[in-house]
C-alpha cells in the first residue's frame, strides 16, 4: 500500500521532472535549437490533449458508470471539429496568425472593431465559465489524494486531508504557472516550456489510463469477449441516452472545444505551422479514441467490484487498488494529476493573458494617461498583472470548490463550464464567416446568452437554497412561472442541461443575428470584418489604420521599448528602417510601419490595448481617409463602374445618333441622286423622242414636201440645240459644284455687265419686257468675272421675260450699296413665286410649271453656284406683289477680291 | 476567383475532388454520430433495447473509419502540396450583405 508521504514524494519528483523538461525546452527555444521537436506536429497534437482533463481521466469513467455511453459525446464533438478542420479551425488559425491574436477574447474584440468592451465581457465570462472547471481539477486531485489517505473507505471522504490537499495543489499549480507562464512576454504568446510540459503530461495520462484499461480488460475480465459480455450484463448494459441529451452534448462539447480559452491558446495561439493542423485532424481524434476506449470497461468492472457507495469518479484509482496493484494505482494517480495540472496551468495562463491584456492594461493606461513619455518598463506591469491574475483565477477555482462542497459529479461540473464558454460560439463563428456581424449584435447575444446560462446552469448548480432560493426553483424569478430556472417559458420536462444549453445558445444566436442586421458597424469594424472573413483572399492587404506625423517616431520608440524590451524594440525599429531604405535613422512612421508596430505590440498586450496605446501617442484618428475609402470601396467601385457604364452608354447613344444622322444624309443624298438621275433622263428623253420620231419620218416617208422636210429638220435642229444647252448646263453645274471652275477676275463696270445681260436676254426672246434701270446707281466698279456675272443676270432677266405673268411685264433693276456690299435687285410686277415653292427655286430641275417653260430648271441652281463662287449671295424675296431676286456682291479691295475669287 | 478556366487538368481536378472529400467528411460523420444514435430505442419508449456493446462497436468503428479517412486524405493532399496550395486556399468567400 502506498502511503501518503510516498505519494507526495512521487508527485514532487514528477513535478520536478516537468519543471526540468519545461526549463530545458524554454532554454532550447531561446537558443533557437530543438525546433524540430518544439515545432513538430506531434507536440502540437499532444498539446491539444489539454482538452482531456481530470474530467476525462476520472470523470469519464464516473460518467459512464452513471449514464452509460453518454460520456463519449464529450469526445465526439471535438473529433467532429478536428475532422472538419477545413471549415472552422483552418480559418481560425489563419486569422490568429495574420492578426497575431493572443486569446479568444482578443480575436472577438479585434473582429468587432478592436472593442475593449467585448474583450472585457469575454474575459469576465471566460473567468466565470472556467472557474467550475478549475474547481473540478482541484476536486479530482483532492479526491484521489483522499483515496490514498483513507483507502479503507474507498469513497474519498476525509475532509481535513481534502481541504489541505486542495489548498496545496492549488498553491503548487499557481507557482508552476507563474514560473513558466509569465517568464517572458514574447511575440505571439508562445510558451514552449509549457507546451512541452503539456505534451509530456499528455503522454503520461494516456499511458496511465490505457494501462488501467488494459489491466481491467485482460487482467480482471480476461479478454475482449469476456469484457463485452460483462458490459452487456452490467446495469448500464443498454443504450439509455435520450436523443436530446446526445445531440446537445455533442454540440456543446464541439463548441467548447473551439471556444475554451485554453484550447484556443494551444490550438491557435501556439500554432507554429498551419500544416500541423492537418496532421492533428486525424492524430487528435486518434488520441481521443484511445483515451475513451477503456472508459466503459473500467466503469463496468468498477460497478461490479466496488461497493455500492463507492464514488464512480474514482474507479480508475480504486479498481487497481482493490486488486492490490499499488504500482498501477500510482501510475493512475500520476495520470490524473497530470491531466489536472496541465489543464489548470494552461487555462490560467490563457485567462491571465486575457485579464492582463483586456482589463488590467486598459485600466493602467487610463490611470497613467501620458504614458509614452514616462520611463520605465511596462512589461513589469504586464507580467505582474498576469501573475496576479493567475493567483486570482486559481483562488476563484478553489473557492468554487469549497462552495460547491466538492461533492458533485465531475462531469456535471465540467458541463457547466462547457455551457458557459459555448456562449462565445455565435460571435466567434459569426465574426469569421459573416461580414454583417456587428459589435452590437455580439454584445447583445453574448450578454443575454451568458445571463441565461448563469440563471439556468451555474447558479442552480449550487443547489436549491444556496445561490437561488428554493422558491425561485419552484415558482420562478419574482414568482413568474415563465422564469423557472429549469423550465423557462413554462416548458417543463426538459433535461436541465439540455434546457440550459438549448435556451442560452439559441437565444444568444438569434439576438446576435437580429441585432447585427439592425445595427450598423463602425468603419473599423467593417475593415476588420472584411479582413477576418476574407482572410484567405490574398489580395486583401492589412487594414491601414494610422496617420502618423514625423514627430511621433521618437515617442513610439520609447513606448515600444517599454513593452517589447529595449533590445527587441531596437531590432524591430532597425529592421523597419532598413525596409524603408533608411540607415542610421529612425523609421518614418508611415501607416505601414505603425500598423506593423501595432501588431508587434498586440502580440504582447492584445489588439485592443495596443490600439489604445498607439492611439495615445499618435493621437490621430484610427481611421484614415484611405480606410474610409476602403470601406466605401465596394460602393465606390460600384459607383465608378456604373458611372463608367453611363459614360459608355452616353457615348454609344451619341454615336448611334451621329450614325443615324449620317445615314439620313446618305439616304437623302441617295434620293437626291435618284431624283437627279430620273430628272436628267426625263429631260434628255423628251427632246430625244422628238428627234427620233422626226428623223424617222424623214427617213421612211419618201413623199415629203420641201416645206415639211425643212420644218421637221428645224424641229430636230432646235431639239438638239435644247439638248446641247441642257448638257452644257449640266456640265456647267457639275463643274461649279465640284469647285473646279476657274474664274477670270478683273475690274469691271457693273453698268456694262447689266447692259450686256439685258441686251442678250432681250435679243434671244420674242416677248417684250419693259426694263427700268437707274443708270446713275449702276456706276460701280467691281473686281469679278464679268462673263459669269453676266450669265447670272441674263438668267434672271430671261426668267422675268419668260415667267412674268403681268399684262404689261416690267422689270426693275436697282443697284444699291450696303456697307461693303453691292445689291442688285431684279423686281418684276408678276405674281411672284408661290410661298411653298420659294425655298425650292434654287434647286436643280425645280420648275414651277413644267408645261410653261422650256428650260431644264437648272438656271437658278447654276446662278446660285456662280454667285457663291463669286463670293456673294443670291436670294428670292417676295415683297407684296411681284417677284424679286437680289444678288449681293461684296466690293472690296482688289487684292482681297482676287483672293476670294481663287478657285476653291 | 483565381482560376477562370472551366475545366482543369487531371491533377488539379483530382486535388479539388480531394478537397471536396475533406469538406464532406465532417458532414458525413455528423450524420452518423449525431443523428443515427438518436434513432436507437433507448428503453424509454418500449421494450426493444440496444445493447451497450453494439452501440459501442458502432460508435468506435465510425470513429476509426473517420480517422482512417482523414489520414488518407491528409496523405493525398500532402502529395499535391508541391504543386501549389491553391486548392487549400480557395476559401468560400463570404460577401458583405
Amino acid at each position: 500500500m502506498v502511503s501518503l508521504n510516498q505519494l507526495i514524494a512521487v508527485c514532487l519528483i514528477y513535478v520536478a521532472g516537468l519543471f526540468l523538461v519545461a526549463f530545458l525546452a524554454e532554454r532550447a527555444a531561446l537558443r533557437g535549437r530543438g525546433g524540430w521537436l518544439l515545432r513538430s506536429p506531434l507536440v502540437y497534437t499532444l498539446s491539444l490533449s489539454i482538452y482531456c482533463t481530470a474530467w476525462t481521466f476520472y470523470g469519464a469513467v464516473g460518467y459512464a458508470a452513471r449514464s452509460g455511453l453518454e460520456y463519449v459525446t464529450i469526445y465526439l464533438g471535438p473529433s467532429l471539429v478536428m475532422i472538419g478542420w477545413w471549415w472552422v479551425l483552418r480559418r481560425l488559425v489563419r486569422i490568429g496568425r495574420a492578426q497575431r491574436v493572443t486569446s479568444v477574447a482578443d480575436l472577438i474584440s479585434a473582429r468587432f472593431g478592436k472593442s475593449n468592451l467585448l474583450a472585457v465581457m469575454i474575459t469576465i465570462m471566460a473567468v466565470v465559465g472556467v472557474t467550475p472547471y478549475i474547481a473540478l481539477q482541484l476536486q479530482s486531485v483532492t479526491l484521489s489524494v483522499s483515496i490514498f489517505a483513507t483507502p479503507e473507505t474507498g469513497s474519498g471522504t476525509a475532509p481535513q486531508i481534502s481541504d489541505n490537499a486542495a489548498f496545496w495543489v492549488a498553491a503548487g499549480l499557481a507557482v508552476f504557472t507563474v514560473l513558466f507562464g509569465t517568464r517572458n512576454l514574447n511575440a505571439n504568446e508562445r510558451h514552449h516550456g509549457i507546451v512541452i510540459a503539456v505534451a509530456v503530461e499528455a503522454v503520461v495520462k494516456l499511458l496511465a489510463l490505457m494501462a488501467v484499461g488494459a489491466f481491467v480488460v485482460w487482467g480482471i475480465s480476461g479478454g475482449v469477449s469476456e469484457t463485452v459480455a460483462r458490459i452487456d450484463a452490467s446495469p448500464i448494459g443498454t443504450w439509455q441516452t435520450s436523443a436530446s441529451r446526445w445531440t446537445a452534448l455533442i454540440v456543446v462539447s464541439a463548441a467548447a472545444f473551439v471556444c475554451l480559452p485554453r484550447m484556443f491558446q494551444v490550438m491557435v495561439v501556439e500554432n507554429d505551422d498551419e500544416r500541423h493542423l492537418q496532421i492533428a485532424s486525424w492524430a487528435f481524434p486518434l488520441y481521443l479514441l484511445a483515451i475513451s476506449l477503456f472508459v466503459v470497461p473500467i466503469a463496468v468492472v468498477g460497478l461490479e467490484l466496488m461497493p455500492a457507495g463507492a464514488n464512480p469518479d474514482l474507479f480508475v484509482l480504486t479498481v487497481p487498488l482493490s486488486q492490490g496493484q499499488s504500482g498501477l494505482a500510482m501510475l493512475a494517480f500520476l495520470g490524473g494529476f497530470s491531466s489536472a495540472t496541465s489543464m489548470v496551468i494552461v487555462a490560467t495562463l490563457a485567462l491571465s493573458t486575457m485579464m492582463s491584456n483586456h482589463i488590467v492594461m486598459p485600466l493602467w493606461l487610463k490611470l497613467n494617461p501620458p504614458a509614452a513619455q514616462q520611463s520605465g518598463d511596462v512589461r513589469d506591469v504586464v507580467i505582474r498583472a498576469r501573475r496576479l491574475s493567475i493567483l486570482l483565477i486559481i483562488t476563484l477555482g478553489y473557492f468554487y470548490y469549497r462552495a460547491s462542497g466538492g461533492s458533485g459529479a465531475l462531469a456535471a461540473i465540467g458541463l457547466i463550464s462547457f455551457g458557459g464558454v459555448a456562449q462565445f460560439l455565435p460571435a466567434l463563428l459569426g465574426g469569421i464567416f459573416w461580414r454583417g456581424a456587428t459589435r452590437m449584435g455580439a454584445v447583445a447575444g453574448l450578454s443575454v446568452g451568458f445571463v441565461i446560462w448563469m440563471y439556468t446552469m451555474l447558479l442552480p448548480s449550487f443547489g436549491p437554497g444556496a445561490a437561488l432560493s428554493a422558491a425561485v426553483f419552484e415558482e420562478g424569478l419574482f414568482g413568474w412561472g415563465m422564469l423557472r430556472p429549469q423550465a423557462l417559458f413554462g416548458i417543463t420536462g426538459l433535461d436541465p442541461t439540455v434546457h440550459a444549453i438549448w435556451w442560452s445558445l439559441s437565444i444568444n444566436a438569434i439576438l446576435f443575428f437580429v441585432v447585427s442586421i439592425f445595427s450598423f458597424p463602425t468603419p473599423l469594424e467593417r475593415l476588420q470584418g472584411a479582413q477576418f472573413v476574407n482572410v484567405f483572399d490574398h489580395s486583401s492587404g492589412p487594414a491601414r489604420g494610422w496617420i502618423a506625423s514625423e514627430g511621433g517616431a521618437e515617442d513610439l520608440m520609447i513606448m515600444s521599448q517599454r513593452i517589447l524590451g529595449a533590445e527587441e524594440a531596437q531590432a524591430f525599429f532597425n529592421a523597419q528602417a532598413a525596409q524603408q531604405g533608411r540607415r542610421n535613422a529612425p523609421p518614418v512612421p508611415t501607416p505601414e510601419f505603425v500598423q506593423a508596430l501595432e501588431r508587434e505590440l498586440a502580440a504582447s498586450v492584445g489588439a485592443a490595448t495596443a490600439n489604445a496605446m498607439i492611439g495615445q501617442i499618435i493621437g490621430g484618428q484610427a481611421i484614415s481617409v484611405e480606410d474610409l475609402m476602403a470601406v466605401a470601396d465596394e460602393s465606390a467601385q460600384i459607383l465608378e463602374y456604373s458611372s463608367r457604364l453611363e459614360a459608355k452608354s452616353r457615348e454609344l447613344t451619341e454615336t448611334a445618333q451621329e450614325l443615324g444622322f449620317a445615314n439620313e444624309k446618305l439616304m437623302q443624298l441617295s434620293f437626291q441622286k435618284d431624283d437627279f438621275l430620273s430628272q436628267i433622263s426625263h429631260e434628255l428623253r423628251t427632246p430625244m423622242t422628238s428627234i427620233r420620231s422626226f428623223s424617222e419620218i424623214l427617213r421612211d416617208i419618201d413623199v415629203l414636201s420641201t416645206a415639211e422636210k425643212t420644218r421637221y429638220a428645224t424641229i430636230i435642229h432646235s431639239e438638239t440645240i435644247r439638248l446641247t444647252r441642257l448638257l452644257d448646263d449640266l456640265l456647267d453645274l457639275s463643274v461649279l459644284e465640284n469647285g473646279q471652275v476657274s474664274l477670270n477676275a478683273r475690274q469691271v463696270q457693273l453698268h456694262d455687265v447689266i447692259e450686256r445681260a439685258v441686251t442678250t436676254a432681250q435679243a434671244s426672246s420674242a416677248h417684250v419686257l419693259d426694263i427700268r434701270r437707274d443708270l446713275r446707281t449702276e456706276d460701280v466698279m467691281l473686281i469679278t468675272d464679268a462673263d459669269r456675272l453676266a450669265q447670272v443676270f441674263i438668267n434672271l432677266v430671261t426668267n422675268a421675260i419668260k415667267y412674268c405673268d403681268a399684262d404689261t411685264p416690267r422689270l426693275d433693276i436697282a443697284v444699291r450699296r450696303e456697307d461693303s456690299e453691292v445689291i442688285i435687285a431684279f423686281t418684276d410686277n408678276g405674281s411672284g413665286i408661290p410661298a411653298e415653292a420659294q425655298n425650292l427655286v434654287f434647286e436643280k430641275f425645280a420648275r414651277l410649271n413644267a408645261a410653261q417653260g422650256s428650260g431644264a430648271g437648272l438656271g437658278l441652281a447654276i446662278c446660285r453656284e456662280i454667285v457663291a463662287r463669286l463670293g456673294g449671295d443670291i436670294r428670292y424675296l417676295s415683297e407684296g406683289r411681284g417677284g424679286r431676286f437680289e444678288v449681293r456682291l461684296s466690293f472690296t479691295s482688289s487684292r482681297e477680291e482676287n483672293q476670294r475669287l481663287l478657285p476653291v | 476567383m483565381p482560376e477562370a478556366r472551366l475545366f482543369l487538368e487531371r491533377r488539379s481536378y483530382r486535388r479539388r475532388r480531394m478537397m471536396d472529400a475533406v469538406r464532406m467528411l465532417p458532414l458525413v460523420c455528423t450524420l452518423l454520430w449525431l443523428v443515427v444514435p438518436t434513432m436507437w430505442p433507448n428503453g424509454l419508449q418500449d421494450d426493444t433495447q440496444t445493447a451497450l456493446s453494439s452501440a459501442l462497436w458502432y460508435l468506435f468503428m465510425i470513429w476509426i473509419l473517420a480517422i482512417a479517412a482523414t489520414f488518407a486524405l491528409w496523405r493525398r493532399i500532402r502529395r499535391y502540396e508541391g504543386t501549389g496550395e491553391a486548392a487549400v486556399d480557395t476559401a468560400t468567400q463570404a460577401a458583405e450583405p
